[in-house]
């Protein structure tokens, strides 16, 4: 390889504010104009993002302590409950979390108007949010019930971590059963009445870096509007590498991401509480993240366009809720995004969970703080495991 | 000449007959049927869009066989702080009201086609769909 660049290099042409910084979609032009040699020579950095509903998000909070002080051992924010079940006022709570008096499914399909996401984004917005908890008192902490009101100024500390966000690839839903369906991917209608897909293809972060060359742990990243840090592999991070039937490889998928940023830094704009009809509540993240390119193998996955990345077409009337492996094909991302793919011979309309006009716009707010010399690239302390570890899902047996 | 949009209510005893069709031969109105359901105890709900001179007397008619008429002052309104352009609505929006621009991916909202079904309110993930009465 001809290109051979360090992170301490590229930081010193950021600081320089003399940095090459191009979004994902920009190099796939760039590339296809000059090639990957020529572009590599010149591009430092290259930006990616993707804004779409994670529902392994949430956030832990240090509330500060009353007077008397309380152990808390159940706490409620806007009625949606938290968990408590560690040190005295800190909490976490999960943006799927629904509050105990919601009607659920009840009344198929449930609506899921609120739920931890929504809280989340109440309190980014700095709205009040409702505080109620309960304990049974101790020596140290007497107190057993206190109710107030919090805003995000109010409290210590306030940190997303989410343990699984930026799934490297994920399935196109459609439904073969004969009744719609109310899923984590939207409603589906029956007999392959529509499909839906939740990446920003040629923008998304792990498509882009397949074999975690510079994705890891201590990455710096664009996480809710503020900066943070991939702090490890995400749950259920099996990553691998899509083929066809002649063995050449098509995208990765699998990979995960767990993420880490100060709540206080980020916005409403990037962080939206939302409801899935008959499934549940949820919330919806940006993430931006930079690829450093330090040679031409970086450049060559990170320039891949919607054309040359694939997603694999899952029923979700009988094959995803009953874990039978397989699936109906692939499909492009550029197929996928003209509205209409071909499924079982028939024309099914196609339409998108995650915002690929806000998956442009993270990747270009993250290329102008670059730019700016205000955000140097984060050398990963500890790379993540690629495809290569061979890591295999584990399936839950009744015993 | 102006169209315009009604809502019809029918009850159980008259959902099963050929009412529009009068109001067709009989008025010569022009009718574009934007909606039309009927719940599970036979009450009929109909959103038509009426143009034609004899309107007045179409209308008269309506209510002497007991439909009632009621003016369409419900409107979908698209929040455009909150919306995202995801896209999710536009599989279910089912006249392209709500509809994705290319190569933008922009969702976009033509009002005009909006028949008021109200799918989109239920869909939308961030609830960025709301019904202005």
């Amino acid at each position: 390889m001809t290109v051979e660049r360090s992170y301490k290099e590229i930081n010193e042409r950021i600081k320089k504010g003399k940095a090459v910084v191009l979004t994902a979609e920009e190099v796939i032009q760039k590339v296809k104009e000059k090639g990957v040699e020529a572009t590599a020579k010149e591009v430092d950095v290259v930006t990616t993002g993707t804004f779409g509903p994670m529902c392994s998000s949430g956030i832990f909070l240090n509330f500060g302590h009353s007077a008397p002080r309380i152990r808390m051992q159940k706490v409620w924010l806007n009625n949606v409950p938290a968990y408590t079940g560690i040190a005295a006022v800190d909490a976490y709570l999960g943006a799927t979390e629904l509050p105990e008096d919601d009607p659920l499914n009840n009344d198929y399909p449930g609506e899921f108007r609120y739920g931890g996401g929504h809280v989340i984004e109440e309190l980014v917005s700095g709205k009040p949010v409702k505080l109620r908890a309960t304990s049974y008192g101790t020596d140290c902490y007497p107190r057993r019930k206190i109710e107030t009101t919090i805003t995000l100024n109010d409290i210590n500390e306030a940190f997303l971590f989410n343990p699984r966000n930026c799934y490297q690839n994920y399935n196109c839903a459609v439904n073969l059963s004969d009744r719609t369906i109310y899923t984590y991917m939207g409603t589906l209608k029956p007999n392959l009445g529509n499909a839906h897909f939740s990446t920003s293809g040629q923008l998304s972060p792990l498509l882009k870096d397949p074999y975690f060359k510079t994705i890891g742990i201590g990455t710096r990243i664009f996480l809710g509007g503020g900066i943070g840090y991939v702090a490890w592999n995400g749950t259920q991070h099996f990553p691998s590498m899509m083929k066809d039937e002649s063995g050449r490889e098509l995208t990765g998928s699998g990979g995960t991401l767990a993420l880490i940023g100060d709540l206080k830094q980020m916005s409403a704009r990037w962080l939206m509480g939302t409801s899935f009809r008959g499934y549940g509540a949820t919330l919806t993240v940006g993430v931006g993240i930079p690829i450093p390119i330090l040679n031409e193998e970086i450049l060559y996955y990170a320039a891949k366009s919607d054309e040359e990345l694939f997603a694999p077409i899952v029923d979700y009337g009988d094959a995803y809720p009953n874990r039978k492996s397989g699936n109906l094909g692939i499909v492009s991302y550029a197929e996928l995004k003209k509205g209409t793919i071909r499924v079982m011979g028939k024309e099914v309309p196609a339409a998108p969970l995650s915002s690929y006009p806000r998956a442009r716009e993270i990747a270009g707010i993250l290329k102008q703080w670059i730019q700016k010399g205000d955000f140097l690239l984060g050398e990963p302390v500890q790379n993540l495991p690629g495809p290569e570890a061979g890591i295999k899902a584990k399936t839950l047996e009744e015993k | 000449m102006t169209s315009k949009k009604v809502v019809l209510k029918f009850s159980a005893q008259n959902a099963d007959k050929p009412i529009i069709y009068h109001l067709v031969k009989d008025f010569g109105l022009v009718i574009n049927i934007l909606k039309a359901s009927i719940n599970p105890h036979k009450e009929g709900t109909m959103v038509l869009e009426i143009s034609g001179d004899r309107y007045e007397e179409g209308i008269s008619f309506l209510e002497e066989q007991e439909v009632s008429v009621l003016p369409l002052n419900q409107e979908v309104v698209r929040n455009e702080e909150r919306c995202t352009s995801c896209g999710a609505c536009t599989v279910h929006c089912p006249t392209q009201a709500l509809y994705i621009d290319r190569p933008s991916m922009e969702v976009k909202f033509n009002d005009e086609n909006c028949i008021l079904c109200l799918m989109c309110v239920k869909i939308c993930p961030v609830k960025a769909m709301e019904v202005r009465i």
